[in-house]
């Protein structure tokens, strides 16, 4: 019984680290800064609106630039 | 009201992309080990996910609060949306290989192809692989659709309406499937896949800035002007990203190695 729920546990566990995580931690790290960010920057109205998109570019082009094909 | 529209065709552009996925294999399972194992793995899984919908979708509106919802989701939206995103432009600029369901097809058919021992099964008695494999098909591949559709559902408090979304492309997809059977590679996955990057990716922005407690300019309507932002961005990375490829400074300007290329050169 014990073994059961712990086959199902690491299963579920594997299931987010792969969606959360999987073969692009770059991409889970800059998410939580671009939501750190926003935190951050919550009553600075003006720089939020343009540093949060700009944040989440920046992740977008680090990630991608990074699984690009090497010579 | 410019909010649920996006929200409703960003939930129902994502859900047919993963149901193409997914027809993949039911169409794989059905032809190779029977229909009738297929159908019923489909919608034992359909029904699963539907429940998972109803029991997590629900006690989320009423029990976090809709600041801390918005965050999180908003994160998890970014995380999808950019991943998909990510990849849409690997495909379009010739550094990954485009998704191909024909390849996906012939390899699940070689998988199911019964041997000498299950090759007197009748196509119309139960098989237990069969209903396996299409029950994992789209259970996994409907995993994705669940999330999006608690995730945008919930954090705008609309979850019976990104059900219905994600309900009206699973039968329009079965539908189409039904129609063109294994001519699923038609289908252009890559855009789609794209464009709801590019609204996941946004919708990302926008809820976990929201929930942070950001005043976005126009409020709902700033996901619009975020949606042509990260199109622009998406539209200047991809010929960026071919520039990076190996030996692309002796190609001709804008043009994408094909295949034979690629095999010629390997």
């Amino acid at each position: 019984m014990s073994a059961a729920i712990g086959k199902y546990v690491s299963a579920f566990g594997r299931f987010w680290w792969d969606f959360l995580v999987g073969d692009t931690p770059e991409v889970f790290v800059g998410v939580l800064v671009v939501v750190g960010a926003a935190l951050a920057l919550r009553h600075e109205r003006a720089a939020a609106v343009v540093l949060v998109p700009l944040l989440a570019v920046a992740v977008l082009a680090m990630s991608t630039y990074r699984g690009r094909k090497r010579a | 009201m410019t909010s649920t529209i996006v929200l409703m065709l960003a939930v129902f552009a994502a859900s047919a992309v993963e149901m193409v996925e997914a027809l993949t294999i039911v169409v794989a399972s059905g032809t190779t080990r029977g229909w009738r194992s297929a159908f019923e793995g489909t919608a034992v899984a359909v029904v699963a996910l539907a429940a998972i919908v109803g029991a997590v979708g629900v006690p989320l509106i009423h029990l976090v609060p809709i600041a801390v919802l918005r965050v999180v989701i908003g994160g998890l939206l970014l995380i999808l949306g950019l991943a998909w995103l990510r990849k849409a432009i690997l495909r379009s600029s010739g550094h990954k290989a485009m998704h191909d369901e024909d390849a996906i097809y012939a390899k699940t058919v070689a998988e199911l192809a019964p041997g000498e021992a299950g090759a007197t099964t009748s196509r119309r008695q139960r098989d237990a692989v069969g209903f396996v494999v299409a029950f994992k098909g789209v259970f996994l591949e409907g995993m994705e659709v669940v999330l999006i559709v608690l995730s945008l559902g919930s954090s705008s408090h609309h979850l019976g309406l990104a059900a219905a979304a994600a309900g009206a492309a699973v039968v329009i997809v079965a539908g189409v499937g039904i129609v063109v059977a294994r001519q699923l590679s038609e289908v252009p996955e890559n855009s789609m896949k794209m464009g709801v990057g590019i609204m996941l990716t946004s919708f990302g922005v926008f809820w976990a800035g929201e929930g942070a407690g950001v005043h976005w300019p126009g409020s709902d309507l700033s996901i619009l002007a975020l949606i042509a932002f990260f199109v622009a961005v998406t539209s200047l990375a991809i010929p960026l990203m071919r520039r990076t490829l190996p030996g692309a400074e002796r190609r001709e300007p804008g043009s994408v190695p094909s295949r034979l290329d690629e095999a010629a050169s390997s």
